[in-house]
């Protein structure tokens, strides 16, 4: 056995090997997107009273009695997804803060407990746990990825609480005690293909990130366009976190495709439009339409290497309403010019607001009655007007296509035109049937 | 015909990232044994000590694609890289050579400090740094065959630390104190060599070439606090592959990984093309436990 000249200790093999299996079982860490969480500030974990936010609370308030209400705030502040949920947690703050200012709800101040789901998804169920049953909060705004998601639910069924989860998913999933701010599949992915089958589009490359979202989003797709009698040119996956993208993109090239469908999340969209501009291929050879890259996303992609590019979401920062104007203002008076808002961002908002009217509607924070409260309630979103679905706890909101412009904003070129309902099974759709089971296979 | 060229080229383009990403690591782990999970982080200094400076020179000149603000930042990202990595070593490293595995929980936590440390400063979303006109161009070789100017630029910038590399250790006195310390710690001492500060000099030095790493990535990859977990898992793969404290093994390996890689990944998918050459790799370590290169034993 060879031994190699300097540490006299180990046998090689013995060593590399260990050494090996440590890389594998970082990458396999890496690619479940669950670094270990650095411990947040102290100041994260101690329920806060940032700013104006319930100054007057006392120290310890029993939930029914006091003259503060207790509300949960559980986002990734560190970690890798907090380069997405961090702003989430912004718009929910300042809305709470807005609420408080303008004399709370029900004449009570909310008082926020802030956590770090650090992302990593068993840290959000255990810090969903303590919110519900150590704070006793009376709803919880939080979550982003549908891991995170997944790994709460059956903390809140079991727990009885409320959570307000503002991203846009992959449907198929009706959790009564989750109200969905964000768009279902019928909102954004299923709308965005109808566009660009309309715009004479046939052929179609899948591209995702290896996991669930893209996985059910490209299913769905699928059928969609063999109800058009399409079928899509290519289909690839990406580990998450994947930065090497021009063995893909020479794939791209040869299967000639005449749109590709992007459903690449985190920080690999950066390395992919980046990778794709180096290549000579621009919007006009190739346009791509990207259903997780907001405003957000594009500063750290660089504008200039996604512009006239196309995004699905159902509101942007350029959209034109007046409670947008006031929304963009406030966020980033209180944030700082530089901001920027997005989807995400302005359904974390929303989603404080229906829940207030819900629950003023109610008389009570209790959950059933604030449930009950909630079925067709509006509120005008800086998106437009949003309504609580009557049985499955979406909201009907906006469907909006836009091209990315050169300083990073985004401009509309299409919109429903109304509010689109909800309809996170696709029922309504003839081509989904057996959707249920074919996703619940996978 | 024309897409095998290309994927030639994306091969050997693939082989000089892992390639620069791995030198520095040959270097502290290759060399020293030191587990250095914290490697990723150093790639991470040199990439944000670029997008700061180019955030300065743009302040002062107005210009955010001042061309040569870029190629100042390869020498600026090497230079702050290193003065972290010789921090390091000098405050945690230096207690821990004679237990190599804790410097795998020693490093792994300083990784996750200057992780939250970038995400305080710089905030948690990723920054962006605007490519040189000179470098946003592509070469076309024939009508279909378009070579991105980044990824032969890079190719450069790795064949350039290879040469200075092989300089500092095979043509100057430090280097050859560095060679002699490595084969042999207590002849070398004995005879005067002071082992701490080549140490020190050593780590910096693998940290350094971490961050001209992390400057050049900032050209094709995402620039953010966790940028380095990306790129550690390859690193490690190609400088155990190319075996220890062997530099020609760590270009070979960085090439026979990268060309594979992408060969399987046009034949399969990016998920299985990275499954198979994890297999392969574990085969051959299998056969070859000291990689494709050893060190004499003795």
């Amino acid at each position: 056995m060879s031994v190699l000249s300097l540490p006299k200790a180990f046998g090689s093999f013995r060593f590399l090997s260990l050494s090996l299996l440590v890389s594998l079982g970082i990458l396999l860490t890496v690619a479940c997107g669950s670094e270990a969480p650095p411990a947040p500030p102290a100041a994260q974990q101690a329920p806060v009273a940032p700013g104006t936010v319930a100054e007057s609370a006392p120290a310890a308030p029993v939930a029914e009695e006091s003259d503060t209400i207790k509300v949960g705030i559980l986002h990734s502040l560190s970690g890798t997804m907090s380069i997405s949920e961090t702003a989430v947690h912004d718009a929910e703050l300042l809305a709470i803060e807005e609420i408080n200012a303008a004399g709370g709800v029900m004449g009570k101040q909310l008082e926020v407990v802030i956590e770090d789901g650090a992302s990593d998804w068993p840290t959000f169920a255990e810090k969903a746990r303590k919110l519900l049953q150590e704070d006793e909060v009376a709803v919880v705004f939080g979550g982003w990825t549908s891991a995170s998601r997944k790994a709460m639910l059956p903390v809140f069924e079991a727990n009885n609480g409320l959570l307000f989860y503002p991203v846009q998913y992959e449907g198929l999933e009706t959790s009564p005690n989750i109200f969905y701010t964000g768009a279902t599949t019928n909102q954004q992915i299923v709308p965005a293909v109808e566009y660009l089958l309309e715009e004479g589009k046939t052929k179609f490359y899948l591209l995702g990130s290896d996991y669930v979202f893209p996985r059910t989003s490209n299913l769905i797709i699928n059928k969609q366009l063999q109800a058009a009698g399409l079928e899509a040119v290519g289909e690839e996956y990406t580990p998450l976190g994947h930065t090497e993208y021009s063995t893909v993109i020479a794939k791209i090239s040869s299967a000639e495709p005449d749109v590709v469908f992007n459903t690449l999340n985190g920080d690999s969209n950066v390395a992919f439009f980046k990778q794709l501009k180096d290549a000579g291929i621009t919007a006009e050879d190739l346009p791509t339409i990207s259903v997780s890259v907001a405003e957000e996303e594009i500063t750290g992609i660089g504008a200039d290497n996604i512009t006239d590019h196309l995004v699905a979401w159902n509101y942007f920062q350029t959209t034109d309403t007046l409670e947008n104007a006031k929304f963009v203002a406030a966020f980033q008076a209180k944030y700082g010019e530089h901001r920027v808002t997005d989807d995400p961002i302005e359904a974390g908002y929303f989603g404080v607001y229906l829940w207030k009217a819900a629950v003023e509607k109610a008389g009570s924070i209790d959950v059933a009655a604030v449930k009950e409260a909630a079925k067709g309630i509006s509120f005008a979103a800086p998106g437009g007007a949003v309504t609580i679905h009557d049985t499955n706890q979406h909201v009907s909101k906006t469907v909006r296509i836009g091209k990315v412009r050169s300083d990073g904003q985004i401009d509309e070129i299409w919109n429903s035109g109304a509010p689109v309902a909800p309809d996170p099974y696709l029922d309504t759709y003839d081509w989904a049937s057996g959707l249920r089971e074919l996703a619940q296979a996978q | 015909m024309e897409v095998w060229a290309l994927q030639l080229f994306n091969g050997l383009s693939l082989s000089s990232i892992l390639l620069l990403t791995a030198l520095g690591l040959a270097l502290s782990f290759g060399l020293m044994n030191v587990i250095n999970l914290a490697h990723g982080e150093f790639i991470m200094v040199g990439a944000y000590t670029t997008y700061a400076l180019q955030q300065v020179a743009s302040h002062y000149t107005g210009d955010p694609q001042a061309g040569v603000t870029f190629l100042i930042a390869i020498p600026a990202s090497f230079i702050t890289a290193a003065a972290a990595g010789y921090l390091v070593e000098n405050t945690v490293i230096r207690f821990l050579y004679r237990r190599p595995l804790d410097t795998l929980l020693a490093t792994w936590g300083v990784g996750l400090f200057l992780q939250q440390l970038a995400r305080s400063i710089f905030g948690a979303p990723n920054v962006q740094v605007v490519a040189p006109a000179w470098l946003s161009s592509t070469v076309s070789i024939t009508s279909g065959l378009l070579l991105p100017m980044k990824r032969i630029f890079i190719i450069g910038l790795v064949l350039a630390c290879l040469g200075g590399l092989y300089w500092y250790m095979y043509r100057s006195n430090e280097g050859r104190r560095m060679r002699g310390v490595m084969q042999n710690r207590e002849m070398a001492a004995s005879l005067g060599v002071s082992t701490r500060r080549v140490d020190s000099f050593t780590f910096a030095l693998g940290s350094g070439l971490a961050g001209v790493a992390g400057c050049a990535l900032t050209l094709i990859g995402p620039i953010g606090p966790s940028l380095g977990t990306f790129y550690i898992v390859d690193a490690f793969i190609v400088v155990i592959l190319g075996g220890l404290g062997q530099i020609p093994g760590t270009i070979m390996a960085a090439l026979i990984i990268g060309i594979l890689n992408t060969l399987f990944e046009f034949g399969t998918t990016a998920v299985v093309g990275k499954v198979l050459v994890f297999a392969m790799v574990i085969l051959f370590l299998q056969w070859k436990p000291a990689g494709l290169m050893r060190a004499r034993g003795r």
